[in-house]
């Protein structure tokens, strides 16, 4: 509670925090409604996975931090074992979503609409934050959805939202994983041996020489990987920082890009299998590589853009 | 030895190369990294946990997730598909260009809508078939090939290119914790800024792809013999 009472804490972080005990509740939620679900298959490794995610994101903040750090070892043993499953959801039919649109129409769109608006108006007019908009816009899309459609009650609301958690399963905590994979390379001092050796081939202080590197790492480490998610922690704590961004260039800029050059490496790569192989599949082509000849062209025009762009604007 | 520090992106890049599972490959990575660098189990825990903690931010996607499933259920494909069924007298580049600038926008607001599974190939292939059918009398199989390469490279192109410009995106909130950890204290909202002309240029790029390389097929498939 002192947290919430704190005068040195920002509104903004207070409300932020609001916005992630709900969210681990839902969690929490999703975690205890497969754990009854007799027709999960797997009821205690999901139920673990999920409540353990849910803990963290709600209470992470006055955790000690030892502790989390177990918990996600342990939350993330079901997660490897494939232990985490779907159970009985309600699966929507196209029956019912046609009749819905027939009801309200393209009037669908204002609560589609609203997560994003939220996050740039919070963003641009007030100093809470953007996380905090998207807090607020998706509490105005739970509101304008409940309004448009009354079949639409809370309860409708709080299984769909477990049903989607469930769907997009353990593998969307990727990108935090990454992201604590990379404060680990930080903090074992990876970038500074990386920086050691890149810094034998190529001449350090040449800034733009960096960004090309930097760059073109993020491309073919990204289409190596498949993962620009993967690529861009390591690249950014071994090129991106000692080579370019220590010379006093724009963080915003320079980091931002990154992933877009990432990207790049997205679009020609097989490694990418559910961006370029699996439609391949579902779409009956002929030749495996028919998605990739098709953004060959255009990410080659988009890698050479962004270099020139962050040389001219760094 | 320091270089010892390393077998972390060795483990990452022969897990992700390998196709193990993806969850085990940055785990591993990090237990080996923190053991070779000598931050001990304790370093490791604190560690994993403390940026576990400031990188929550990344968690918003489930915020997100809580009213996704009800626009789904409320008819959010079947607007979807009525806004592209619009486009009318249109050849298979110009509707696979529309659905590129239609995905584009909504990936803008963090709104998906089937993807290839679920728009693709129930809606922009047979929109796109049934207009070569319309001017030609019938498709050429190779033709039909790449207009289906197109329309998944649009799904591609779009989605990339535009997801950076929602503020709270998940590539955004890692790029700002991966900087943060540097020592770099960046805003949201001036990351989604920096990405505007690289969305613009990207859009327009693959527009004018599309729109030429589908003239190019149809002049050599169905026009080359005729004179």
């Amino acid at each position: 509670m002192a947290f919430f009472m704190d005068a040195e804490v920002t509104l903004g972080t207070k409300i932020l925090e609001i916005i992630f005990m709900l969210t681990g509740f839902v969690t929490i939620y999703t975690g205890i409604k497969n754990l009854l679900d007799e027709k999960n298959p797997s009821r205690v490794g999901t139920a673990v996975f999920w409540v353990i995610l849910g803990s963290i994101i709600s209470f992470g903040r006055w955790l000690p931090t030892t502790v989390t750090g177990l918990l996600i070892i342990i939350m993330c043993i079901p997660a490897v074992l494939k232990k985490v499953k779907m159970g009985n959801v309600q699966k929507i039919t196209a029956e019912e979503t046609q009749a819905n649109f027939d009801k309200i129409g393209m009037k669908v769109f204002l609560p589609a609409f609203a997560i994003g608006v939220g996050a740039l108006l919070f963003a641009l007019l007030t100093d809470l934050g953007a996380l905090v908009g998207v807090g607020a816009g998706v509490l105005a899309a739970a509101i304008l959805l409940m309004i448009l459609l009354p079949s639409n009650k809370p309860k409708v609301i709080l299984n769909d939202a477990e049903r989607m958690i469930s769907t997009v399963g353990p593998l969307s905590m990727l990108s935090m994983l990454l992201a604590c994979l990379g404060a680990i390379f930080t903090a074992a001092g990876v970038g500074e041996v990386i920086a050691k050796i890149v810094g034998g081939i190529i001449p350090k202080g040449n800034v733009n020489v960096g960004i090309i590197i930097y760059a073109i790492g993020m491309m073919l480490f990204t289409a190596i990987m498949g993962n620009a998610f993967a690529a861009i922690t390591v690249m950014t704590v071994g090129i991106g920082a000692p080579f370019v961004l220590a010379y006093g260039t724009d963080p915003v800029l320079i980091g931002m890009l990154a992933l877009t050059c990432g990207y790049c490496g997205t679009l020609i790569t097989p490694m990418a299998a559910n961006f370029n192989m699996v439609p391949v599949a579902l779409l009956d082509m002929k030749k495996r590589f028919t998605v990739i000849r098709n953004q060959f062209v255009i990410a080659l025009i988009m890698i050479t853009f962004q270099i020139v762009y962050m040389i001219i604007f760094k | 030895m320091e270089y010892i520090t390393l077998i972390g992106i060795v483990v990452v890049i022969l897990g992700f190369a390998l196709k193990l599972d993806n969850i085990l490959t940055v785990i591993a990575a990090a237990i080996v990294t923190a053991l070779a660098g000598g931050m001990g189990v304790k370093g490791l825990l604190d560690t994993l946990g403390s940026s576990f903690v400031a990188n929550r931010n990344i968690t918003i996607f489930i915020t997100v997730l809580i009213v996704t499933g009800t626009l789904e259920r409320s008819g959010l494909k079947e607007a979807a598909a009525a806004l592209i069924g619009k486009v009318k007298n249109a050849s298979a580049g110009v509707i696979v260009s529309a659905y590129a600038i239609m995905r584009a926008v909504f990936a803008a607001f963090n709104i998906s809508f089937g993807g290839v599974a679920g728009f693709v190939r129930p809606l922009i292939m047979p929109m796109s078939t049934a207009a070569v059918k319309n001017k030609y009398g019938e498709i050429n199989e190779e033709h039909e090939e790449q207009i289906k390469g197109m329309a998944s490279s649009a799904e591609n192109v779009g989605n990339f290119f535009f997801q950076v410009l929602f503020v709270g995106g998940s590539g955004a909130l890692l790029v700002q914790g991966t900087l943060a950890g540097l020592g770099y204290e960046v805003e949201l909202v001036d990351l989604a800024k920096a990405e505007i002309p690289v969305a613009i240029v990207a859009l327009v790029v693959a527009i004018v792809y599309y729109i030429v390389r589908d003239k190019r097929l149809m002049k050599k498939y169905y026009e080359s013999g005729n004179k």
